[in-house]
Protein backbone atom coordinates (compact mmCIF):
# COMPACT_ATOMS: atom_id res chain seq x y z
CA UNK A 1 0.00 0.00 0.00
CA UNK A 2 1.42 3.40 -0.95
CA UNK A 3 1.83 6.36 1.35
CA UNK A 4 -1.00 8.35 -0.21
CA UNK A 5 -3.44 5.53 0.44
CA UNK A 6 -2.44 5.35 4.08
CA UNK A 7 -3.84 8.84 4.64
CA UNK A 8 -7.35 7.87 3.60
CA UNK A 9 -7.37 4.74 5.70
CA UNK A 10 -9.87 6.19 8.15
CA UNK A 11 -12.59 6.48 5.49
CA UNK A 12 -13.78 2.91 5.47
CA UNK A 13 -16.30 2.88 2.58
CA UNK A 14 -13.75 4.28 0.10
CA UNK A 15 -11.22 1.80 1.29
CA UNK A 16 -13.63 -1.06 0.77
CA UNK A 17 -14.54 0.21 -2.64
CA UNK A 18 -11.02 -0.05 -3.92
CA UNK A 19 -10.56 0.10 -7.62
CA UNK A 20 -12.75 -1.34 -10.38
CA UNK A 21 -12.23 -4.89 -11.49
CA UNK A 22 -10.91 -5.26 -14.98
CA UNK A 23 -12.31 -8.19 -16.88
CA UNK A 24 -11.55 -9.34 -20.39
CA UNK A 25 -14.34 -11.34 -22.00
CA UNK A 26 -12.95 -13.15 -25.00
CA UNK A 27 -11.55 -13.18 -27.67
CA UNK A 28 -12.58 -16.78 -27.22
CA UNK A 29 -15.23 -17.01 -24.59
CA UNK A 30 -17.71 -19.87 -24.15
CA UNK A 31 -20.63 -17.50 -23.68
CA UNK A 32 -20.16 -15.45 -26.82
CA UNK A 33 -20.72 -16.78 -30.30
CA UNK A 34 -18.27 -14.84 -32.38
CA UNK A 35 -14.66 -13.98 -31.82
CA UNK A 36 -14.68 -10.66 -30.04
CA UNK A 37 -13.08 -9.21 -26.96
CA UNK A 38 -15.07 -7.14 -24.53
CA UNK A 39 -12.95 -5.21 -22.03
CA UNK A 40 -14.98 -4.42 -18.97
CA UNK A 41 -14.48 -2.36 -15.84
CA UNK A 42 -16.72 -3.55 -13.10
CA UNK A 43 -17.88 -2.20 -9.80
CA UNK A 44 -19.00 -5.42 -8.19
CA UNK A 45 -21.24 -6.78 -10.92
CA UNK A 46 -22.13 -3.38 -12.40
CA UNK A 47 -20.50 -2.40 -15.64
CA UNK A 48 -18.79 0.97 -15.33
CA UNK A 49 -17.20 1.02 -18.73
CA UNK A 50 -16.79 -1.34 -21.62
CA UNK A 51 -14.88 -1.42 -24.86
CA UNK A 52 -15.71 -3.86 -27.62
CA UNK A 53 -12.70 -4.89 -29.68
CA UNK A 54 -13.35 -6.49 -33.03
CA UNK A 55 -11.07 -7.56 -35.85
CA UNK A 56 -10.11 -11.08 -34.85
CA UNK A 57 -11.58 -12.43 -38.07
CA UNK A 58 -10.31 -9.64 -40.29
CA UNK A 59 -9.02 -11.12 -43.52
CA UNK A 60 -8.99 -8.21 -45.95
CA UNK A 61 -12.23 -8.87 -47.82
CA UNK A 62 -12.04 -5.60 -49.72
CA UNK A 63 -8.38 -5.98 -50.68
CA UNK A 64 -9.03 -9.49 -51.96
CA UNK A 65 -12.02 -8.32 -53.99
CA UNK A 66 -9.95 -5.57 -55.61
CA UNK A 67 -7.34 -8.12 -56.64
CA UNK A 68 -9.72 -10.47 -58.45
CA UNK A 69 -12.35 -10.35 -61.14
CA UNK A 70 -15.92 -9.47 -60.29
CA UNK A 71 -17.08 -13.08 -60.30
CA UNK A 72 -14.17 -14.14 -58.10
CA UNK A 73 -15.50 -12.06 -55.23
CA UNK A 74 -18.68 -14.12 -54.91
CA UNK A 75 -17.10 -16.94 -52.84
CA UNK A 76 -15.69 -14.32 -50.48
CA UNK A 77 -19.17 -12.96 -49.89
CA UNK A 78 -20.25 -16.40 -48.62
CA UNK A 79 -17.84 -15.94 -45.78
CA UNK A 80 -19.23 -12.59 -44.67
CA UNK A 81 -22.27 -13.73 -42.77
CA UNK A 82 -21.69 -17.45 -42.90
CA UNK A 83 -24.99 -18.15 -41.19
CA UNK A 84 -26.91 -16.68 -44.14
CA UNK A 85 -24.51 -16.90 -47.10
CA UNK A 86 -26.98 -16.61 -49.96
CA UNK A 87 -28.21 -13.18 -48.86
CA UNK A 88 -24.63 -11.92 -49.21
CA UNK A 89 -24.31 -13.52 -52.66
CA UNK A 90 -27.54 -11.84 -53.72
CA UNK A 91 -26.52 -8.43 -52.36
CA UNK A 92 -23.19 -8.44 -54.16
CA UNK A 93 -24.57 -9.70 -57.45
CA UNK A 94 -27.43 -7.18 -57.40
CA UNK A 95 -24.85 -4.41 -56.95
CA UNK A 96 -22.78 -5.57 -59.93
CA UNK A 97 -25.92 -6.04 -62.02
CA UNK A 98 -26.92 -2.48 -61.17
CA UNK A 99 -23.58 -1.34 -62.62
CA UNK A 100 -24.36 -3.25 -65.82
CA UNK A 101 -27.95 -2.07 -65.78
CA UNK A 102 -29.41 -5.55 -66.20
CA UNK A 103 -32.08 -7.48 -64.34
CA UNK A 104 -32.32 -11.24 -64.12
CA UNK A 105 -35.43 -12.97 -65.53
CA UNK A 106 -38.42 -13.60 -63.23
CA UNK A 107 -37.56 -17.21 -62.44
CA UNK A 108 -34.08 -16.16 -61.36
CA UNK A 109 -35.53 -13.44 -59.18
CA UNK A 110 -37.99 -15.80 -57.52
CA UNK A 111 -35.31 -18.41 -56.87
CA UNK A 112 -33.05 -15.74 -55.38
CA UNK A 113 -35.89 -14.65 -53.13
CA UNK A 114 -36.57 -18.21 -51.99
CA UNK A 115 -32.86 -18.88 -51.42
CA UNK A 116 -32.47 -15.61 -49.46
CA UNK A 117 -35.31 -16.53 -47.16
CA UNK A 118 -33.92 -20.03 -46.62
CA UNK A 119 -30.69 -18.36 -45.55
CA UNK A 120 -32.53 -15.95 -43.30
CA UNK A 121 -34.21 -18.89 -41.57
CA UNK A 122 -30.83 -20.52 -41.12
CA UNK A 123 -29.48 -17.33 -39.56
CA UNK A 124 -32.39 -16.89 -37.17
CA UNK A 125 -32.22 -20.55 -36.09
CA UNK A 126 -28.52 -20.06 -35.38
CA UNK A 127 -29.05 -16.85 -33.46
CA UNK A 128 -31.89 -18.13 -31.29
CA UNK A 129 -30.30 -21.52 -30.68
CA UNK A 130 -26.88 -20.17 -29.81
CA UNK A 131 -28.48 -17.42 -27.73
CA UNK A 132 -30.34 -19.99 -25.67
CA UNK A 133 -27.25 -22.13 -25.28
CA UNK A 134 -25.25 -19.26 -23.91
CA UNK A 135 -27.94 -18.82 -21.29
CA UNK A 136 -27.33 -22.48 -20.40
CA UNK A 137 -30.28 -23.94 -22.31
CA UNK A 138 -28.56 -26.71 -24.24
CA UNK A 139 -31.60 -28.52 -25.62
CA UNK A 140 -33.06 -25.63 -27.65
CA UNK A 141 -29.63 -25.18 -29.20
CA UNK A 142 -29.54 -28.76 -30.43
CA UNK A 143 -33.11 -28.49 -31.70
CA UNK A 144 -32.29 -25.27 -33.55
CA UNK A 145 -29.23 -26.87 -35.13
CA UNK A 146 -31.47 -29.71 -36.26
CA UNK A 147 -33.82 -27.19 -37.84
CA UNK A 148 -30.88 -25.43 -39.44
CA UNK A 149 -29.70 -28.71 -40.93
CA UNK A 150 -32.98 -28.83 -42.88
CA UNK A 151 -32.24 -25.37 -44.27
CA UNK A 152 -28.75 -26.47 -45.20
CA UNK A 153 -30.25 -29.51 -46.95
CA UNK A 154 -32.06 -26.99 -49.12
CA UNK A 155 -28.84 -25.08 -49.76
CA UNK A 156 -27.32 -28.38 -50.79
CA UNK A 157 -30.20 -29.17 -53.13
CA UNK A 158 -29.80 -25.79 -54.80
CA UNK A 159 -26.05 -25.59 -55.20
CA UNK A 160 -24.34 -28.66 -53.76
CA UNK A 161 -22.78 -26.89 -50.80
CA UNK A 162 -24.25 -26.56 -47.35
CA UNK A 163 -22.51 -23.47 -45.98
CA UNK A 164 -20.18 -21.88 -48.51
CA UNK A 165 -22.87 -21.74 -51.13
CA UNK A 166 -21.43 -19.60 -53.95
CA UNK A 167 -24.87 -19.97 -55.51
CA UNK A 168 -25.73 -16.64 -57.09
CA UNK A 169 -23.92 -15.44 -60.20
CA UNK A 170 -23.65 -12.03 -61.77
CA UNK A 171 -26.62 -12.10 -64.10
CA UNK A 172 -28.21 -15.26 -62.81
CA UNK A 173 -27.66 -18.34 -60.75
CA UNK A 174 -25.15 -21.15 -60.69
CA UNK A 175 -27.96 -23.48 -61.85
CA UNK A 176 -31.70 -23.78 -61.93
CA UNK A 177 -33.43 -25.47 -59.01
CA UNK A 178 -33.44 -29.28 -59.25
CA UNK A 179 -36.55 -31.27 -60.15
CA UNK A 180 -38.92 -31.60 -57.25
CA UNK A 181 -37.37 -28.69 -55.40
CA UNK A 182 -40.73 -27.19 -54.44
CA UNK A 183 -41.87 -30.42 -52.80
CA UNK A 184 -38.55 -30.86 -51.01
CA UNK A 185 -38.69 -27.25 -49.83
CA UNK A 186 -42.19 -27.65 -48.38
CA UNK A 187 -41.19 -30.89 -46.66
CA UNK A 188 -38.05 -29.39 -45.11
CA UNK A 189 -39.82 -26.24 -43.99
CA UNK A 190 -42.54 -28.27 -42.33
CA UNK A 191 -39.92 -30.39 -40.56
CA UNK A 192 -37.97 -27.33 -39.40
CA UNK A 193 -41.10 -25.58 -38.17
CA UNK A 194 -42.17 -28.66 -36.23
CA UNK A 195 -38.81 -28.69 -34.47
CA UNK A 196 -38.93 -24.96 -33.89
CA UNK A 197 -42.39 -25.24 -32.34
CA UNK A 198 -40.75 -27.31 -29.60
CA UNK A 199 -38.05 -24.69 -29.18
CA UNK A 200 -40.70 -22.04 -28.74
CA UNK A 201 -42.49 -24.14 -26.16
CA UNK A 202 -39.23 -24.50 -24.27
CA UNK A 203 -38.21 -20.85 -24.41
CA UNK A 204 -40.97 -18.30 -24.98
CA UNK A 205 -42.76 -18.76 -21.65
CA UNK A 206 -39.79 -20.16 -19.78
CA UNK A 207 -39.41 -18.04 -16.60
CA UNK A 208 -35.63 -18.41 -16.41
CA UNK A 209 -35.17 -17.50 -20.05
CA UNK A 210 -37.53 -14.54 -19.74
CA UNK A 211 -35.84 -13.28 -16.59
CA UNK A 212 -32.56 -13.08 -18.43
CA UNK A 213 -34.02 -11.33 -21.47
CA UNK A 214 -36.80 -9.10 -20.25
CA UNK A 215 -35.70 -5.58 -19.48
CA UNK A 216 -32.06 -6.18 -20.36
CA UNK A 217 -30.05 -4.51 -23.06
CA UNK A 218 -32.69 -1.86 -23.69
CA UNK A 219 -31.85 0.81 -26.21
CA UNK A 220 -34.27 3.44 -27.47
CA UNK A 221 -35.08 3.76 -31.15
CA UNK A 222 -33.35 7.17 -31.23
CA UNK A 223 -30.11 5.74 -29.88
CA UNK A 224 -30.21 2.85 -32.33
CA UNK A 225 -30.86 5.17 -35.27
CA UNK A 226 -28.04 7.49 -34.21
CA UNK A 227 -25.71 4.50 -34.25
CA UNK A 228 -26.95 3.28 -37.62
CA UNK A 229 -28.41 0.07 -36.22
CA UNK A 230 -30.84 -1.75 -38.53
CA UNK A 231 -32.56 -5.11 -38.74
CA UNK A 232 -34.30 -7.05 -35.95
CA UNK A 233 -32.63 -4.89 -33.28
CA UNK A 234 -34.23 -1.73 -34.62
CA UNK A 235 -37.55 -3.42 -35.33
CA UNK A 236 -37.66 -4.68 -31.74
CA UNK A 237 -37.49 -1.04 -30.67
CA UNK A 238 -40.65 -0.34 -32.67
CA UNK A 239 -39.28 0.99 -35.97
CA UNK A 240 -40.67 -1.00 -38.90
CA UNK A 241 -37.63 -0.52 -41.14
CA UNK A 242 -37.27 -3.48 -43.45
CA UNK A 243 -35.69 -2.95 -46.85
CA UNK A 244 -37.81 -5.73 -48.27
CA UNK A 245 -40.76 -3.43 -47.62
CA UNK A 246 -39.36 0.12 -47.79
CA UNK A 247 -37.06 -0.24 -50.81
CA UNK A 248 -38.11 -3.57 -52.32
CA UNK A 249 -35.70 -5.52 -54.46
CA UNK A 250 -36.13 -8.89 -56.24
CA UNK A 251 -39.83 -9.78 -56.04
CA UNK A 252 -40.58 -8.81 -52.43
CA UNK A 253 -43.09 -6.19 -53.59
CA UNK A 254 -45.23 -8.97 -55.09
CA UNK A 255 -45.32 -11.05 -51.93
CA UNK A 256 -47.44 -10.61 -48.88
CA UNK A 257 -45.67 -10.59 -45.51
CA UNK A 258 -45.68 -8.66 -42.24
CA UNK A 259 -42.86 -6.73 -40.62
CA UNK A 260 -43.04 -7.62 -36.94
CA UNK A 261 -42.04 -4.92 -34.45
CA UNK A 262 -41.49 -4.89 -30.71
CA UNK A 263 -42.50 -2.41 -28.03
CA UNK A 264 -39.77 -1.87 -25.47
CA UNK A 265 -36.66 -2.80 -27.41
CA UNK A 266 -35.29 -5.19 -24.81
CA UNK A 267 -33.72 -8.55 -25.49
CA UNK A 268 -37.00 -10.39 -25.16
CA UNK A 269 -38.54 -8.24 -27.89
CA UNK A 270 -35.56 -9.04 -30.09
CA UNK A 271 -36.19 -12.71 -29.48
CA UNK A 272 -39.91 -12.36 -30.28
CA UNK A 273 -39.23 -10.35 -33.44
CA UNK A 274 -36.92 -13.06 -34.73
CA UNK A 275 -39.42 -15.79 -33.88
CA UNK A 276 -42.08 -13.96 -35.85
CA UNK A 277 -39.68 -13.31 -38.74
CA UNK A 278 -39.18 -17.04 -39.02
CA UNK A 279 -42.90 -17.45 -39.66
CA UNK A 280 -42.91 -14.57 -42.13
CA UNK A 281 -39.97 -16.03 -44.04
CA UNK A 282 -41.83 -19.32 -44.35
CA UNK A 283 -44.84 -17.40 -45.66
CA UNK A 284 -42.65 -15.68 -48.24
CA UNK A 285 -41.13 -18.96 -49.40
CA UNK A 286 -44.54 -20.63 -49.71
CA UNK A 287 -45.91 -17.78 -51.82
CA UNK A 288 -42.79 -17.62 -53.97
CA UNK A 289 -42.90 -21.38 -54.57
CA UNK A 290 -46.55 -21.15 -55.60
CA UNK A 291 -45.83 -18.28 -57.97
CA UNK A 292 -42.50 -19.60 -59.28
CA UNK A 293 -42.59 -18.95 -63.05
CA UNK A 294 -41.03 -21.10 -65.73
CA UNK A 295 -38.26 -19.81 -67.93
CA UNK A 296 -34.55 -19.08 -67.82
CA UNK A 297 -32.75 -18.08 -64.61
CA UNK A 298 -29.89 -16.23 -66.33
CA UNK A 299 -29.90 -13.04 -68.35
CA UNK A 300 -29.19 -13.62 -72.00
CA UNK A 301 -26.18 -11.32 -72.12
CA UNK A 302 -22.72 -12.49 -73.21
CA UNK A 303 -21.12 -9.74 -71.11
CA UNK A 304 -22.26 -11.55 -67.98
CA UNK A 305 -22.95 -15.21 -68.54
CA UNK A 306 -21.13 -17.85 -70.53
CA UNK A 307 -23.00 -18.90 -73.67
CA UNK A 308 -24.25 -22.53 -73.79
CA UNK A 309 -21.54 -25.07 -74.57
CA UNK A 310 -23.26 -26.38 -77.70
CA UNK A 311 -23.20 -22.97 -79.33
CA UNK A 312 -19.62 -22.25 -78.26
CA UNK A 313 -18.37 -25.30 -80.14
CA UNK A 314 -20.31 -24.56 -83.32
CA UNK A 315 -20.51 -20.80 -83.73
CA UNK A 316 -17.86 -18.13 -84.08
CA UNK A 317 -19.66 -15.36 -82.17
CA UNK A 318 -20.26 -17.45 -79.07
CA UNK A 319 -16.73 -18.80 -79.16
CA UNK A 320 -15.39 -15.23 -79.02
CA UNK A 321 -17.81 -14.36 -76.20
CA UNK A 322 -16.75 -17.41 -74.26
CA UNK A 323 -13.05 -16.63 -74.77
CA UNK A 324 -13.45 -13.02 -73.65
CA UNK A 325 -15.53 -14.02 -70.67
CA UNK A 326 -13.02 -16.60 -69.48
CA UNK A 327 -9.92 -14.48 -70.02
CA UNK A 328 -11.17 -11.07 -68.97
CA UNK A 329 -14.26 -11.70 -66.90
CA UNK A 330 -17.26 -9.44 -66.75
CA UNK A 331 -16.35 -5.80 -67.46
CA UNK A 332 -18.98 -3.40 -66.20
CA UNK A 333 -18.95 0.21 -67.43
CA UNK A 334 -17.16 2.76 -65.25
CA UNK A 335 -19.28 4.13 -62.46
CA UNK A 336 -20.29 3.48 -58.89
CA UNK A 337 -23.30 2.00 -57.18
CA UNK A 338 -24.61 1.34 -53.71
CA UNK A 339 -27.03 -1.54 -53.39
CA UNK A 340 -28.55 -2.55 -50.07
CA UNK A 341 -30.48 -5.68 -49.23
CA UNK A 342 -32.12 -6.74 -45.99
CA UNK A 343 -29.63 -9.11 -44.42
CA UNK A 344 -30.60 -11.32 -41.51
CA UNK A 345 -29.19 -8.69 -39.10
CA UNK A 346 -29.98 -5.51 -40.97
CA UNK A 347 -28.94 -3.49 -43.96
CA UNK A 348 -26.29 -5.26 -45.97
CA UNK A 349 -24.93 -2.82 -48.53
CA UNK A 350 -22.37 -3.10 -51.27
CA UNK A 351 -20.66 0.00 -52.62
CA UNK A 352 -18.78 -0.82 -55.80
CA UNK A 353 -16.61 1.54 -57.82
CA UNK A 354 -15.75 0.40 -61.33
CA UNK A 355 -13.17 1.99 -63.60
CA UNK A 356 -14.32 -0.05 -66.58
CA UNK A 357 -11.78 -2.84 -66.14
CA UNK A 358 -12.48 -6.45 -65.20
CA UNK A 359 -11.64 -5.87 -61.55
CA UNK A 360 -13.51 -3.73 -59.06
CA UNK A 361 -11.61 -0.59 -58.15
CA UNK A 362 -13.34 -0.62 -54.80
CA UNK A 363 -15.69 -3.17 -53.31
CA UNK A 364 -17.03 -2.06 -49.99
CA UNK A 365 -19.35 -4.10 -47.82
CA UNK A 366 -21.50 -2.22 -45.35
CA UNK A 367 -22.11 -4.99 -42.88
CA UNK A 368 -24.96 -4.79 -40.39
CA UNK A 369 -23.03 -6.63 -37.67
CA UNK A 370 -20.37 -3.93 -37.57
CA UNK A 371 -22.78 -1.11 -36.84
CA UNK A 372 -24.88 -3.29 -34.55
CA UNK A 373 -21.93 -4.43 -32.43
CA UNK A 374 -20.83 -0.85 -31.88
CA UNK A 375 -23.91 -0.15 -29.79
CA UNK A 376 -23.21 -2.99 -27.33
CA UNK A 377 -21.24 -0.70 -25.00
CA UNK A 378 -24.18 1.68 -24.90
CA UNK A 379 -26.64 -1.12 -24.15
CA UNK A 380 -24.77 -2.64 -21.24
CA UNK A 381 -23.60 0.58 -19.59
CA UNK A 382 -24.57 0.36 -15.93
CA UNK A 383 -26.07 -3.09 -16.35
CA UNK A 384 -25.01 -6.31 -14.68
CA UNK A 385 -22.20 -8.42 -16.06
CA UNK A 386 -24.64 -11.26 -16.70
CA UNK A 387 -26.63 -9.00 -19.04
CA UNK A 388 -23.74 -8.82 -21.49
CA UNK A 389 -24.38 -12.39 -22.58
CA UNK A 390 -28.05 -12.13 -23.67
CA UNK A 391 -27.45 -8.67 -25.15
CA UNK A 392 -24.53 -9.89 -27.20
CA UNK A 393 -26.59 -12.92 -28.28
CA UNK A 394 -29.46 -10.85 -29.52
CA UNK A 395 -27.16 -8.41 -31.34
CA UNK A 396 -26.05 -11.60 -33.10
CA UNK A 397 -22.64 -10.35 -34.08
CA UNK A 398 -21.26 -12.55 -36.84
CA UNK A 399 -17.48 -12.29 -36.86
CA UNK A 400 -17.06 -12.94 -40.57
CA UNK A 401 -19.33 -10.07 -41.43
CA UNK A 402 -18.29 -7.65 -38.70
CA UNK A 403 -14.56 -8.06 -39.29
CA UNK A 404 -14.60 -8.81 -43.05
CA UNK B 1 -38.11 10.10 -54.92
CA UNK B 2 -34.62 10.68 -56.29
CA UNK B 3 -35.83 13.58 -58.47
CA UNK B 4 -37.40 15.39 -55.53
CA UNK B 5 -34.24 15.07 -53.50
CA UNK B 6 -32.16 16.20 -56.44
CA UNK B 7 -34.26 19.33 -57.02
CA UNK B 8 -34.40 20.18 -53.31
CA UNK B 9 -30.65 19.84 -52.97
CA UNK B 10 -30.01 21.96 -56.05
CA UNK B 11 -32.51 24.67 -55.11
CA UNK B 12 -31.49 24.90 -51.44
CA UNK B 13 -27.84 25.46 -52.43
CA UNK B 14 -26.35 24.69 -49.02
CA UNK B 15 -23.06 26.41 -48.45
CA UNK B 16 -20.06 24.20 -49.09
CA UNK B 17 -21.67 21.93 -51.67
CA UNK B 18 -19.54 21.69 -54.78
CA UNK B 19 -22.01 19.90 -57.02
CA UNK B 20 -24.96 17.54 -57.03
CA UNK B 21 -25.16 14.73 -59.55
CA UNK B 22 -27.07 11.53 -60.09
CA UNK B 23 -25.67 8.14 -61.02
CA UNK B 24 -27.44 4.77 -61.20
CA UNK B 25 -30.37 6.19 -59.28
CA UNK B 26 -28.22 7.48 -56.42
CA UNK B 27 -27.79 11.17 -55.62
CA UNK B 28 -24.15 12.14 -55.14
CA UNK B 29 -23.14 15.35 -53.39
CA UNK B 30 -19.58 16.61 -53.33
CA UNK B 31 -18.83 18.71 -50.28
CA UNK B 32 -15.90 20.91 -49.25
CA UNK B 33 -14.13 19.46 -46.19
CA UNK B 34 -14.46 22.72 -44.25
CA UNK B 35 -18.24 22.67 -44.64
CA UNK B 36 -18.78 18.97 -43.96
CA UNK B 37 -20.12 19.29 -40.43
CA UNK B 38 -22.51 22.10 -41.37
CA UNK B 39 -23.79 20.24 -44.41
CA UNK B 40 -24.25 17.03 -42.42
CA UNK B 41 -26.07 18.82 -39.61
CA UNK B 42 -28.34 20.51 -42.14
CA UNK B 43 -29.04 17.24 -43.94
CA UNK B 44 -29.91 15.58 -40.64
CA UNK B 45 -32.06 18.35 -39.16
CA UNK B 46 -33.80 19.91 -42.17
CA UNK B 47 -37.19 18.14 -42.54
CA UNK B 48 -36.80 18.30 -46.33
CA UNK B 49 -33.86 15.89 -46.03
CA UNK B 50 -34.19 14.23 -42.58
CA UNK B 51 -31.14 11.99 -43.01
CA UNK B 52 -31.18 10.42 -39.57
CA UNK B 53 -29.11 7.36 -40.56
CA UNK B 54 -25.43 7.33 -41.32
CA UNK B 55 -25.19 3.96 -42.99
CA UNK B 56 -21.59 3.86 -44.06
CA UNK B 57 -18.30 5.71 -44.12
CA UNK B 58 -15.48 4.58 -46.33
CA UNK B 59 -12.83 6.00 -48.62
CA UNK B 60 -11.63 5.40 -52.16
CA UNK B 61 -8.01 5.75 -53.20
CA UNK B 62 -7.29 7.34 -56.59
CA UNK B 63 -3.48 7.52 -56.82
CA UNK B 64 -2.26 10.31 -59.04
CA UNK B 65 -5.44 12.34 -58.66
CA UNK B 66 -5.78 15.49 -56.66
CA UNK B 67 -7.06 15.05 -54.01
CA UNK B 68 -5.92 11.45 -53.83
CA UNK B 69 -8.53 10.20 -51.36
CA UNK B 70 -12.25 10.53 -51.45
CA UNK B 71 -14.12 9.90 -48.21
CA UNK B 72 -17.59 8.57 -48.97
CA UNK B 73 -20.63 8.77 -46.68
CA UNK B 74 -23.91 6.98 -47.30
CA UNK B 75 -26.94 8.52 -45.63
CA UNK B 76 -30.48 7.24 -45.37
CA UNK B 77 -33.65 8.94 -44.24
CA UNK B 78 -36.18 6.82 -42.41
CA UNK B 79 -38.99 9.37 -42.68
CA UNK B 80 -38.56 10.16 -46.38
CA UNK B 81 -37.08 6.81 -47.43
CA UNK B 82 -34.35 8.27 -49.61
CA UNK B 83 -30.59 8.01 -49.79
CA UNK B 84 -27.69 10.26 -50.61
CA UNK B 85 -23.96 9.80 -51.03
CA UNK B 86 -21.61 12.51 -49.76
CA UNK B 87 -18.05 12.81 -50.97
CA UNK B 88 -15.19 14.75 -49.47
CA UNK B 89 -11.69 14.96 -50.88
CA UNK B 90 -8.56 14.43 -48.78
CA UNK B 91 -5.10 15.32 -50.12
CA UNK B 92 -2.27 12.81 -50.27
CA UNK B 93 0.20 14.81 -48.15
CA UNK B 94 -1.91 15.06 -45.01
CA UNK B 95 -5.24 13.32 -45.52
CA UNK B 96 -7.63 14.69 -42.94
CA UNK B 97 -11.33 15.51 -42.84
CA UNK B 98 -13.56 16.62 -39.97
CA UNK B 99 -15.19 13.84 -37.97
CA UNK B 100 -18.97 13.57 -38.07
CA UNK B 101 -19.19 11.71 -34.76
CA UNK B 102 -20.88 14.76 -33.25
CA UNK B 103 -23.66 14.51 -35.83
CA UNK B 104 -24.06 10.71 -35.83
CA UNK B 105 -22.34 8.86 -32.95
CA UNK B 106 -22.36 5.76 -35.15
CA UNK B 107 -19.58 7.33 -37.22
CA UNK B 108 -17.16 6.38 -34.45
CA UNK B 109 -16.28 2.86 -35.59
CA UNK B 110 -16.78 3.61 -39.27
CA UNK B 111 -14.24 6.42 -39.14
CA UNK B 112 -11.86 4.28 -37.12
CA UNK B 113 -12.08 1.66 -39.84
CA UNK B 114 -11.41 4.24 -42.56
CA UNK B 115 -8.44 5.51 -40.59
CA UNK B 116 -7.18 1.97 -40.12
CA UNK B 117 -7.48 1.06 -43.79
CA UNK B 118 -6.54 4.35 -45.48
CA UNK B 119 -4.73 6.41 -42.87
CA UNK B 120 -7.14 9.29 -43.10
CA UNK B 121 -7.26 11.42 -39.96
CA UNK B 122 -10.65 12.48 -38.66
CA UNK B 123 -10.37 15.75 -36.76
CA UNK B 124 -12.46 15.80 -33.61
CA UNK B 125 -12.88 12.03 -33.39
CA UNK B 126 -13.03 11.05 -29.70
CA UNK B 127 -10.94 7.87 -29.95
CA UNK B 128 -9.19 7.51 -33.29
CA UNK B 129 -7.23 4.26 -33.16
CA UNK B 130 -7.01 1.20 -35.36
CA UNK B 131 -10.00 -1.08 -35.14
CA UNK B 132 -9.22 -4.26 -37.11
CA UNK B 133 -5.44 -4.28 -37.13
CA UNK B 134 -3.05 -4.09 -34.23
CA UNK B 135 -1.43 -0.82 -33.30
CA UNK B 136 2.05 -1.89 -34.44
CA UNK B 137 0.84 -2.63 -37.97
CA UNK B 138 2.85 -0.70 -40.55
CA UNK B 139 0.97 1.06 -43.33
CA UNK B 140 -2.66 1.19 -44.35
CA UNK B 141 -3.66 -1.89 -46.32
CA UNK B 142 -6.44 -0.59 -48.54
CA UNK B 143 -4.24 2.06 -50.10
CA UNK B 144 -3.49 1.10 -53.67
CA UNK B 145 0.26 1.30 -53.08
CA UNK B 146 0.10 -1.30 -50.31
CA UNK B 147 1.02 -4.64 -51.92
CA UNK B 148 -1.43 -7.44 -51.17
CA UNK B 149 1.34 -9.90 -50.34
CA UNK B 150 3.30 -7.54 -48.09
CA UNK B 151 4.51 -9.16 -44.90
CA UNK B 152 4.57 -7.37 -41.59
CA UNK B 153 7.49 -7.47 -39.14
CA UNK B 154 7.10 -9.86 -36.24
CA UNK B 155 5.99 -8.05 -33.13
CA UNK B 156 7.09 -9.66 -29.90
CA UNK B 157 5.63 -9.26 -26.50
CA UNK B 158 8.62 -7.26 -25.32
CA UNK B 159 8.03 -4.75 -28.12
CA UNK B 160 4.46 -4.01 -27.26
CA UNK B 161 4.15 -4.38 -23.53
CA UNK B 162 5.52 -1.03 -22.31
CA UNK B 163 3.73 0.90 -25.02
CA UNK B 164 0.48 -0.95 -24.46
CA UNK B 165 0.59 -0.33 -20.75
CA UNK B 166 1.31 3.33 -21.28
CA UNK B 167 -1.58 3.66 -23.75
CA UNK B 168 -3.85 1.79 -21.40
CA UNK B 169 -2.97 4.14 -18.54
CA UNK B 170 -3.53 7.18 -20.72
CA UNK B 171 -6.90 5.94 -21.89
CA UNK B 172 -7.94 5.01 -18.40
CA UNK B 173 -7.15 8.37 -16.92
CA UNK B 174 -8.79 10.11 -19.84
CA UNK B 175 -12.03 8.18 -19.78
CA UNK B 176 -12.22 7.38 -16.28
CA UNK B 177 -10.69 10.04 -14.09
CA UNK B 178 -9.08 9.06 -10.85
CA UNK B 179 -9.70 5.50 -9.79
Amino acid sequence: MSDTDAGSKAVLPDELHGEPLELQMGPSHPATHGTVRISLKLDGERILWSDVQVGYLHRGFEKECEAGEYAQAIPYTDRLNYASPIINNVGYCLAVEKLFGVEVPPRGQYLRTIASEISRLSDHFTCLGAGAMELAAMTPFLYCMQAREHMWDLHEALCGARVTTNYVRIGGLQSDAPDGFAALCREKLAAALAIFADVERMLTENPIFRDRLEGTGIASADTLIAYGVTGPLLRAAGVPLDLRRTQPYLVYDQLDFDVPIGKTGDNYDRYLVRVEEIRQSVRIIEQALAALPEGPVDVDDPRLRLPPKGRVFNRMEELIDQFKMVTEGARPPAGEVYQAVEGANGELGFYIVSNGSGRPWKCRCRSPSFSNTQVLSEMVQGALLADVVPTFDMINMIGGECDR
Amino acid sequence: MTETLLTTLTSQALEGIVDVTETHGDVVVRVLPAALIDVCTALRDDPAFAFNFLMDVTAVDYPGCDPRFEVVYHLYSLALNHRVRLKVGAPEAAPRVPSVTAVWPGANWLERETYDMYGIQFDGHPDLRRIYLYEEFEGHPLRKDYPKEKRQPLVTRADVEPAQQRRQRERDSERYGRW
